[in-house]
């Protein structure tokens, strides 16, 4: 007996679904605080104004939003292939490593060529950390769960480790290295708006944002255009008929992985290339984490993600305009509207699918009635 | 006394205008339903035409929208299974639901094990189970441990689990999938010594040769509505495959002689071995030659997965070769596809289908490589679009739409595509398991057609199904696996006795 059928117009899965669960998070929200003694109404308002409202706010947001794109994008690739990546912390991490390995002793060179290099550098070691967890899964059937975040913990230490003994500057007592050559700066937006005659506020908004989006198209056209993608879905979706079909499932574990870990080494372009201009401790600062909500929440499709990549963008820098603007409301505060976000749009996010598909199921019955 | 007449008089179950929606999906459709006491009676139906959903309803996995159910003439809620065994009915599923490690004794008292200290119930459960044994003719040992038993004896087992907690009505869920012919026999001598002792026996099949011989009256199921109850010997197998159609159907498949040519696979010696590394296939060698359709019957589960499984490159043999076209057969899917040879596998949501992605994504499964579908880096749409749509017209799948996803597709629709896919590639051997599981009646004499089809135009063909009569009326030459081993050759017209004699592995 094959199940009852629940195809949802993809407007309704895509929009109406994540629209709710939004809704939700901010009812409880609002509930919080109340609690404390705020006016709900009065905080959206802050939030996004900060967010959006003008010209270095959602700059910030932007720049925020890069950072989940990427990482959205990497827990994406993986999830289609039926991977569990939780590894984009780490990887992320040694992306910077590759970044740092690119500008500091090549940033004599003209940027033209140092920003390809520094792409090719954050992806190698993106990829690179993301292989070893790879080749286990594939070789050995180590869950990629486990592994990867055991390796997010090597990374950190690892990274410590080169900050502090081998990569900070002789006399130096911060554990993170000399400031990049300016020519190893990724040009931010408000320059290359500057150089076409348009003024914008001046964030932390560099090329990167650009790149992100770039990588948005290129896996949605890899994914669904392409026989590798192809194969990556049918691995995720079936690995029996991945295999019954002559597919290479040991192959394409480690492809998707090592896809997966370039995209989540891009961080690194846009926080320690474009925003910091230096290696640094901790700079991925969760974003590796949060990218696993973003692509729940943008249902592993680009699209969505970017989306999604917004949504959170928008709660970081309305998050801390609001925590500036109102003293009751501290960082921590901020925190939790972000947790409840993550809650109902990724934990609970089937809690109000059920009565939307049964509502939708009406309209489907005639169609069905007419084929 | 009196009050035992008037029991007699009611009807054992009688279910009144029972309706059940899934979603969109009316799975029964105001279905009234008489079972009278002491008969057997037969529900048939098609995949999906809701026999198991109302069966379902009547044990108290779901509970119906509207429509009443009354036992032995009373209303009676069932809301759980629990309810449904308190009001005398017990259920045989077609899984077993047995614990593998226990005897049989723990197994019967399972759920109802009576009082805190176990040995107490075990005791009087002992004597119980005997005299259940004695009065219905069911000898099996209390002591044997389940995984130990035969497939007829575990069934046996269930039966004395339902008799045990008091059945009056027994439901059986396609019994005999898992049978050898013989051991069906023993069924239903079984079921027809229990209705002598009174009891009232649900019998859900799509075997229609199984109705004839057992059943008193049957009743048939078409999409959701019960289409008619007759009494079995007033009707024929033609007229309750019409009834469950909806249609005239052919039954028999007609084919013409054919003398086979040459060698196109070769097995030799192959052993498989499964991840535990018990050996499941024994050394087998065969061959299939062009234009035959050489069929593998068996009990399920006795070497044949396995067998298919390494010669179309899915699971690595242990030792053995095999050839095909003369040429030797790496153990690659991939290579397999490029050798011209075909699979249309047995376990079609497992192996051939991924429900999930549409239906022009399913067409290319396992050719995605194919230089038709290339359109420089990209995959090219159109051309898989086209193509799909060629191979739903060939095919008459229903609906025609390549963008609709395969889950929503019917069992039937679904093995059309994947036949579709295997055999408009030309192959010199298509290998097919289970070509017609979970497929309706109409689809399987289209599915039948094809394959007898691909035989005349000089193709291989191995075929392995469950269903004798499915080798016996497409196979020219048919092979009996038992435990791992081929355990006898025949012609198809070799009566079902014997080809069943050797399915539970005596010599031929």
């Amino acid at each position: 007996m094959s199940g009852p059928s629940r195809e949802l117009p993809r407007w309704v899965d895509l929009g109406l679904i994540p629209l709710i669960n939004l809704i939700a998070a901010f009812l409880v929200t609002s509930l919080v605080f109340l609690a404390i003694g705020e006016s709900p109404l009065e905080s959206v308002g802050i939030m996004l104004n900060g967010a959006f409202g003008y010209g270095s706010g959602l700059g910030y947001t932007l720049f925020y939003t890069t950072n989940f794109i990427f990482t959205g994008l990497a827990f994406a690739v993986a999830f289609h292939a039926g991977l569990f990546n939780i590894g984009a912390e780490g990887q992320a991490y040694l992306g910077g490593l590759g970044v740092a390995l690119v500008c500091l002793p090549l940033g004599a060179l003209p940027m033209v060529i140092i920003i390809p290099l520094a792409i090719i550098g954050s992806a190698l070691f993106g990829a690179a950390w993301a292989f070893i967890p790879a080749y286990l899964q594939a070789k050995r059937g180590s869950h990629v769960v486990i592994t990867t975040i055991m390796f997010n913990f090597i990374a950190s230490a690892l990274m410590i480790y080169l900050l502090v003994n081998v990569m900070s500057p002789i006399g130096s007592m911060n554990p993170e290295t000399r400031p990049f050559d300016p020519n190893a700066h990724l040009p931010l937006m408000h320059d290359v708006f500057a150089g076409l005659g348009i003024e914008i506020a001046r964030t932390p908004l560099n090329l990167s944002f650009v790149w992100a989006l770039i990588c948005a198209v290129v896996v949605w056209l890899m994914l669904w255009h392409t026989t590798l993608g192809y194969q990556l879905r049918v691995l995720g979706a079936n690995p029996s008929a991945a295999t019954y079909a002559g597919m290479k499932p040991q192959r394409l574990i480690i492809i998707a992985m090592l896809i997966s870990g370039a995209l989540s080494g891009f961080l690194a372009l846009n926080e320690i290339m474009g925003a910091q201009n230096r290696l640094l401790l901790e700079f991925t600062a969760g974003y590796g984490f949060v990218g696993i909500a973003v692509a729940l929440m943008g249902r592993s499709h680009p699209f969505g993600i970017v989306l999604a990549a917004i949504l959170f963008g928008a709660l970081y820098q309305g998050g801390a305009d609001l925590s500036f603007d109102k003293p009751t409301v501290t960082r921590d505060m901020i925190v939790v509207i972000q947790g409840l976000v993550i809650l109902f749009a990724g934990a609970l996010e089937h809690m109000f699918r059920p009565r939307i598909a049964h509502f939708f199921t009406k309209p489907l019955k005639a169609k069905e009635a007419k084929a | 006394m009196t009050a035992n007449k008037a029991m007699a008089a009611h009807p054992a179950i009688a279910l009144a205008h029972i309706d059940k929606r899934f979603g969109p999906v009316h799975a029964n459709k105001d279905i009234s339903l008489v079972v009278e006491k002491g008969t057997i009676h037969g529900i048939v139906g098609e995949n999906g035409a809701g026999k198991s959903t109302l069966m379902s309803i009547l044990f108290g996995f779901y509970q119906a929208d509207s429509g009443e159910i009354s036992v032995n003439g009373a209303a009676t809620r069932i809301a759980s299974p629990t309810d449904a065994i308190k009001a005398g009915i017990g259920m045989v599923h077609q899984h077993f639901m047995l614990v593998g490690n226990f005897s049989v004794l723990e197994n019967v008292v399972l759920g109802a094990e009576g009082g805190f200290v176990l040995n107490q119930g075990l005791g009087k459960a002992r004597r119980e189970l005997e005299r259940l044994e004695r009065d219905y003719g069911l000898q099996v040992s209390p002591d044997a441990i389940i995984d130990d038993l035969p497939v007829g004896l575990q069934q046996r087992v269930e039966i004395l689990k339902a008799l045990y907690r008091g059945a009056e009505v027994l439901i059986l869920d396609e019994p005999t999938g898992v049978l050898t012919p013989s051991e069906a026999d023993h069924l239903f001598r079984i079921l027809r010594q229990l209705k002598a002792q009174g009891k009232t026996i649900v019998l859900i099949t799509h075997k229609l040769k199984e109705i004839m011989a057992v059943t008193d009256r049957v009743s048939v199921m078409r999409r959701g509505e019960m289409v008619a109850t007759v009494e079995t010997a007033k009707t024929s197998p033609e007229h309750l495959a019409e009834l469950m159609v909806g249609r005239r159907v052919l039954l028999r498949v007609v084919k013409a002689e054919r003398e086979p040519g040459r060698t196109v696979l070769e097995v030799k010696n192959l052993v498989v071995k499964d991840q535990a590394g018990t050996p499941k296939v024994n050394g087998i060698s065969f061959v299939v030659r062009a234009g035959e359709i050489v069929g593998i019957a068996g009990v399920a589960g006795n070497g044949q997965s396995e067998l298919l499984e390494a010669i179309t490159g899915i699971r690595q043999p242990f030792s053995g070769e095999v050839r095909l076209n003369g040429k030797h057969l790496p153990s690659d899917a991939a290579e397999a596809r490029v050798q011209k040879l075909a699979h249309v596998p047995e376990d079609r949501h497992r192996l051939g289908i991924v429900t999930s992605f549409d239906a022009c994504e399913n067409v290319i499964l396992g050719y995605h490589g194919d230089e038709i579908y290339q359109n420089g880096i990209f995959q090219d749409r159109r051309a898989i679009m086209a193509d799909t749509e060629k191979k739903m017209q060939d095919f008459d799948v229903r609906p025609q739409d390549p963008h609709l996803r395969l889950g929503l597709f019917s069992g039937g629709n679904q093995q059309k595509i994947v036949l579709a896919r295997e055999i408009e590639r030309d192959p010199d051997l298509l290998i097919v398991g289970q070509p017609t599981r979970g497929v309706d009646i109409g689809a399987i004499e289209f599915i039948h057609k094809r394959l007898i089809a691909m035989r005349d135009s000089g193709k291989a063909v191995l075929l392995v199904s469950v269903e004798l009569d499915e080798i016996r009326g497409l196979a020219d030459r048919v092979l009996v696996m038992c435990g791992g081993d081929i355990t006898g050759e025949c012609a198809p017209e070799t009566p079902e006795k014997q080809i069943g004699l050797m399915m539970a592995g005596a010599a031929a």
